[in-house]
C-alpha cells in the first residue's frame, strides 16, 4: 500500500459567510508512513488550503475535540490512520452539533448544556473541612465511577444516534452515562426521585431505542449498553416504588 | 463593531489553574469571566495521566511522608532554582487541595488492604487502618510514593470535576475566545482584547483583575508532548506590554521517548521493563555512552545521548526528521500486552506499529515549560498592577530549573487556590476605572493588526514556513544539549525570523475565524518567546536542572544562583535580560542526588492533619 495518492473529499461551508454554499472539495495528498488524519489535515491546510477549519487539541485521543464523520462513520480523526482507509476519504462534520465551519462543530456548548440540564456535579449538603482527613471510599467504587467518567465528550455516540438526530433535547448515550456516573457516586446525595426527574422521560432513558450505534462508535470504548441498562433498571425499580 | 464585556475578574485560560482561580475569586462574590481557546474540558490539563503529588502518607510506600520531605524533593528537583518560600507554601497546601478535589468528586484511587508483589519482586502490605483513603503511586525524584492518581486519567478527572464546579457556580465561560493583547495604561492592567474563534470578531474585556492561566509553550518546539494549543500565547501577551518580565524561559524540560511523528509520550516504563534504544543500523548505542546505566540513565542524560548520536548521523531518516528506535520485542507478546498495554495501544492506534513485532520510532521531545510570567508569591505579575498569573504559564517559582513529575498538576490547583484568594482581595479593593479613549486606542491597534494581515499590507512571508523554521531552530540549537556556538546560531536565526515575521501575508482571505489569521497573529509573539529561551540560555554559562551546557557542564552557584528575567522593550530585536536572586530559606544548595538521603528524614508519623 505504500506511495498511495489519497483523495480527500472534505465538506466545506462557513455559516459566518454565506458566499459559498455547502459543498465537497477535493484535495490530493501522498500518503506517508504512519500518517493519521491529524497529520493529513494539517498538511492540507499548510500546503494547499489555509482556510480549512477543523479541530485538534491533544491529538492523542484524550480531549475529544476531533470527532468527525470519516467515510460516513463518527470517529476521532487524530487516532485514525490513513492506511486503515481506502484511497478515497470523505470527511464530514458531525451531525446534531452546531456547525462552526467546515469540519469544526460546537460540541462544547452542547455538552455544557448537558451538564447544566443533568446538574452534573456532586450534590451534597456537607461542608468541606480543610483540617479533616478525606472521607473513605472503597476502591471498587472509585473505579466504577471512573469507568463512567472516562467519557471524553467527543460526541461520536450522539452523532450516530438515531434519536439524537431527530430530537434536539435527547440526552443521548453520553448524557445517560453522565447521569449514571453521579448515580453510582456515594458522595452525591440526590434521591432516586431527583434522578428520575432528569432521565425518566423521552429526552432521557425512554427515548433510547436501543440499537446501540452509540457503543459501536465510542472511541473510548465505554460500556454504554451496560450504562444505559443500569439507568433503565434504576428507573424501573423506582417506578415500582412511586 | 467591537463589543465590550465588563467583569470583576478576567481569567485567560480554562485549564486547571484558571478554573481553580476562577472558583476561588467567584466564591468571594466577584463576577468572573473565563476565556479559553477551546471548551474548558479540552484544555491540556486533561491529558495528564500520571498524577498529582501530595504527602498524604496513606499507602505503605508513602508511610511517614510529610510536607517537609515533599519540600526537600521539590527544592532538590529544582536544582535549587526555586523560591523556597513558595515551595514551602505549596507543600503545606497540597494535601488540602487533593482532599478538596475528592470532596468535589474526583474518584481518586484508594488504598486496598493486603499484600501485593511489585514488578521488581518486593512484597508490600497495605494496612487495614488505611483502607479507603487516597492512594499514591511511585514517581521519579520522590523519596516516598506520593503521587495521587485516578487510574490512568488523573488530569481528565481533575479537569472534569473542576469544570463541574465552574458550571455549578454559573461562572461565565467564553470558549473559542482568544486574548490577543492586554489592555493597560502603563501602570495597571485593565483587561484584554480578544478575538472570537467562531466569527473573527473582537471584544474588549475590562476587569479589575486580569489573570494569565494559559498553560505552557511546548509547541514552540517542533516535537512536543503538549497539546497543539500550547503556544505560549499568554506569555506573549505579558511580554508584549514591555513591562512584565518572563522568568527562567531557558528552563525547558525534555522527555527521551516521544512517539514519532505524533509526539505522544511513551512512558519510562518501557525502558524500565527492559526496552532498548537502537539506531538506524539497529545497533544498541546507549551502552557505548553510559556503560553502567545504559537506557536507564536519568531522563536528561538519555535525551542528551540520543541527540548526540543522531547528530553523528545515526538517526533513522523519516519524512518527519531523524529518529531512533525503541525495541521492546524481546519482552514478548504476553508481557507487552499486559504490563505495557497502554504503550502498545498508543503505538497501534497512532502510528500503526505493533511493538510485539515492530520497532517503535522515538525521539526526545519537549515536555514542560518551567519558565513563564514572573510573579511574586501572591501570583502578582511583576511590572503591572492588577495582573496575575497561575499554572504552567507562570513562573511562581516552584519548579526552578526542573519540575518533578506530579508537581505540576498539584501546582495548578494549589496556586489556583492561593492566588485566587489574592486576586479576590485585590479585586475587592480595586475600582474599575478606565479611560474609554485608552480602550478604544488599544482596540484600534488590534484592528489595524488584523487589517494589515487581511489586506496583505505587510508582505508575503508564509506563516507556516516561518513557523517550521522557528520550530526547527529550537529543536536543532536550543534543545537538550546546549553550547555557546549553537545558541548564537539560534539567536541569529530567530532574529532573522522575527524580522521576517513582520512581513507575513495570508494566502487565504483571512475572513471570519480564519485559522491562518489565527496563526499569523500568534507567530511573531512566539518567535519573541523563542528568543527569550535561546538568548537566556546563551547568557547562562552553567548547567542547572534541564539547562545543560556542554561548554559549562557544572552548576555554578557563585555566579548563577539567580533567576533570569526577560523583558521585551518596544521595537526591540532581543530581550533585555535582568537577574534576581532565588529565595533560599531552609535548604542551602547541595548535591542533587535524588531520593535516598531525603528518605531518611521521614519521621514515621502519620501526617493526618497536614
Ligand atoms: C503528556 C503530558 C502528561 C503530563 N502528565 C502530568 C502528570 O502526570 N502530572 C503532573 O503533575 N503534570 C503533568 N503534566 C503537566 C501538566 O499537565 C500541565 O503542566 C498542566 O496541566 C498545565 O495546566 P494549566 O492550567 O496551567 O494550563 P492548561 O491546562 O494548558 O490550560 C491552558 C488554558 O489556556 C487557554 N488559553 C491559552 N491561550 C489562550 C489565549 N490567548 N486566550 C484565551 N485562552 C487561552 C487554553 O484554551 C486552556 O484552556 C503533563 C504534561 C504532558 C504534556
Ligand atoms: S442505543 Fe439509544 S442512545 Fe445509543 S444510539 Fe441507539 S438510541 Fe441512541
Ligand atoms: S460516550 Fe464515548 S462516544 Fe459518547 S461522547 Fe463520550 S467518549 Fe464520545
Ligand atoms: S485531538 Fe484530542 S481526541 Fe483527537
Amino acid at each position: 500500500m505504500p506511495n498511495r495518492e489519497l483523495t480527500f473529499k472534505i465538506f466545506r461551508y462557513n455559516p459566518a459567510s454565506h458566499e459559498v454554499t455547502p459543498h465537497l472539495q477535493t484535495y490530493r495528498l501522498n500518503e506517508t508512513e504512519g500518517m493519521t488524519l491529524f497529520v493529513a489535515l494539517n498538511r492540507i491546510r499548510e500546503e494547499q488550503d489555509p482556510s480549512l477549519m477543523f479541530d485538534f487539541v491533544c491529538r492523542a485521543a484524550i480531549c475529544g475535540s476531533c470527532g468527525m464523520l470519516i467515510n460516513g462513520r463518527p470517529g476521532l480523526a487524530c487516532k485514525t490512520l490513513t492506511r486503515t482507509l481506502p484511497k478515497q476519504i470523505t470527511l464530514l462534520p458531525l451531525p446534531v452539533f452546531k456547525l462552526i465551519g467546515d469540519l469544526s462543530v460546537d460540541t462544547g456548548t452542547w455538552f455544557r448544556h448537558l451538564s447544566l440540564k443533568t446538574e452534573a456535579w456532586i450534590h451534597t449538603d456537607k461542608e468541606f473541612d480543610p483540617t479533616a482527613r478525606e472521607d473513605r471510599m472503597d476502591n471498587a467504587t472509585a473505579l466504577k465511577i471512573y469507568e463512567a467518567e472516562r467519557c471524553i465528550e467527543c460526541g461520536c455516540c450522539i452523532a450516530g444516534c438515531a434519536t439524537a438526530n431527530i430530537r434536539q433535547e435527547f440526552l443521548g448515550a453520553a448524557g445517560l452515562n453522565r447521569v449514571a456516573r453521579f448515580m453510582v457516586d456515594p458522595r452525591d446525595l440526590r434521591s432516586g426521585r431527583a434522578f428520575y426527574e432528569i432521565v425518566g422521560n423521552n429526552d432521557g432513558a425512554f427515548g433510547c431505542i436501543g440499537l446501540m450505534a452509540c457503543e459501536d462508535n465510542c472511541p473510548a470504548q465505554l460500556p454504554l449498553q451496560q450504562q444505559l441498562a443500569f439507568v433503565r433498571r434504576r428507573m424501573a425499580a423506582l417506578g415500582l416504588k412511586l | 463593531m467591537v463589543t465590550t464585556h465588563v467583569t470583576d475578574v478576567l481569567i485567560i485560560g480554562a485549564g486547571l489553574a484558571g478554573e481553580r482561580a476562577a472558583i476561588e475569586a467567584s466564591s468571594h462574590g466577584l463576577n468572573v469571566t473565563i476565556l479559553s481557546l477551546v471548551p474548558p474540558r479540552r484544555s491540556h490539563s486533561t491529558a495528564a495521566q500520571g498524577g498529582m503529588q501530595a504527602s498524604l502518607g496513606n499507602c505503605a510506600m508513602g508511610r511517614g511522608d510529610n510536607p517537609d520531605i515533599h519540600f526537600v524533593d521539590t527544592v532538590r528537583g529544582s536544582d535549587w532554582g526555586c523560591d523556597q518560600d513558595v515551595a514551602r507554601l505549596f507543600v503545606e497546601t497540597v494535601p488540602i487541595a487533593v482532599r478538596q478535589m475528592a470532596y468535589w468528586g474526583v474518584p481518586w484511587s484508594r488504598v486496598v488492604a493486603g499484600k501485593r508483589t511489585l514488578p521488581d519482586g518486593r512484597v508490600i502490605e497495605e494496612e487495614p487502618e488505611y483502607e479507603g483513603l487516597i492512594n499514591a503511586r511511585d514517581f521519579g525524584g520522590t523519596a516516598k510514593w506520593r503521587t495521587c492518581y485516578t487510574a490512568d486519567g488523573t488530569g481528565h478527572t481533575l479537569q472534569y470535576t473542576m469544570d463541574s464546579i465552574v458550571i455549578k457556580m454559573g461562572i461565565t465561560v467564553h470558549d473559542r475566545m482568544e486574548a490577543i493583547a492586554l489592555i493597560h495604561n502603563g501602570e495597571r492592567c485593565l483587561g484584554a482584547v480578544a478575538r472570537c474563534l467562531r466569527t473573527g470578531a473582537l471584544t474588549a474585556y475590562l476587569a479589575r483583575a486580569t489573570v494569565i492561566a494559559t498553560g505552557g509553550y511546548g509547541r514552540l518546539y517542533g516535537a512536543s508532548t503538549n497539546a497543539v494549543i500550547n503556544e505560549g500565547t499568554g506569555m506573549s501577551l505579558a511580554l508584549d506590554t514591555g513591562m512584565v518580565p518572563l522568568g527562567n524561559m531557558e528552563a525547558v524540560q525534555f522527555h527521551p521517548t516521544g512517539l514519532v511523528p505524533v509526539w505522544i509520550l511513551i512512558t519510562e516504563g518501557a525502558r524500565g521493563d527492559g526496552g532498548y534504544l537502537l539506531d538506524k543500523n539497529e545497533y544498541r548505542f546507549m551502552p557505548d555512552y553510559e556503560p553502567k546505566k545504559k537506557e536507564l540513565a536519568s531522563r536528561d542524560v538519555v535525551s542528551r545521548r540520543m541527540i548526540q548520536h543522531m547528530r553523528k548521523g545515526f538517526g533513522v531518516d523519516s519524512p518527519y526528521g531523524p529518529h531512533l528506535w525503541l525495541d521492546i520485542r524481546h519482552l514478548g507478546a504476553k508481557h507487552i500486552n499486559t504490563n505495557l498495554r497502554e504503550i502498545a495501544n498508543i503505538c497501534r492506534n497512532f502510528v500503526g506499529v505493533d511493538p510485539v513485532h515492530q520497532l517503535i520510532p522515538v525521539r526526545p521531545t519537549q515536555h514542560y515549560s518551567m519558565g513563564g510570567v514572573r510573579t511574586n508569591i501572591d501570583g502578582k505579575a511583576y511590572g503591572l498592577k492588577g495582573l496575575f498569573a497561575v499554572g504552567e504559564a507562570a513562573c511562581w517559582d516552584l519548579h526552578g530549573f526542573n519540575r518533578l513529575g506530579g508537581n505540576s498538576l498539584a501546582e495548578t490547583i494549589v496556586a489556583g487556590m492561593i492566588v485566587g484568594q489574592k486576586i479576590a482581595e485585590y479585586a475587592l479593593g480595586a475600582d474599575l476605572e478606565f479611560s474609554s479613549r485608552l480602550v478604544e486606542e488599544r482596540i484600534r491597534r488590534q484592528e489595524a493588526r488584523l487589517a494589515d494581515l487581511i489586506y496583505g499590507r505587510n508582505g508575503k512571508e508564509n506563516v507556516y514556513h516561518l513557523r517550521r523554521e522557528m520550530e526547527q531552530t529550537l529543536m536543532d540549537y536550543v534543545g537538550i544539549f546546549r553550547n555557546g556556538k549553537d545558541l548564537e546560531t539560534a539567536v541569529a536565526r530567530l532574529q532573522e525570523l522575527h524580522q521576517r515575521s513582520r512581513h507575513i501575508g495570508l494566502v487565504s482571505s483571512g475572513r471570519g475565524a480564519s485559522p491562518e489569521l489565527t496563526s499569523a497573529l500568534r507567530l511573531p509573539g512566539m518567535i519573541r518567546l523563542a528568543l527569550c529561551i535561546a538568548y537566556g540560555a546563551l547568557q547562562r554559562t552553567e548547567s542547572r536542572g534541564s539547562h545543560a551546557r556542554e561548554d559549562y557542564p557544572r552548576r555554578d552557584d557563585v555566579n548563577w544562583l539567580k533567576r533570569t528575567l526577560s523583558y521585551w522593550p518596544p521595537d526591540a530585536d532581543l530581550p533585555e535580560l535582568k537577574y534576581e536572586p532565588v529565595k533560599i530559606t531552609e535548604l542551602p544548595p547541595g548535591d542533587r542526588g535524588y531520593g535516598e538521603s531525603s528518605a531518611q528524614s521521614g519521621t514515621g508519623s502519620n501526617p493526618q492533619k497536614a
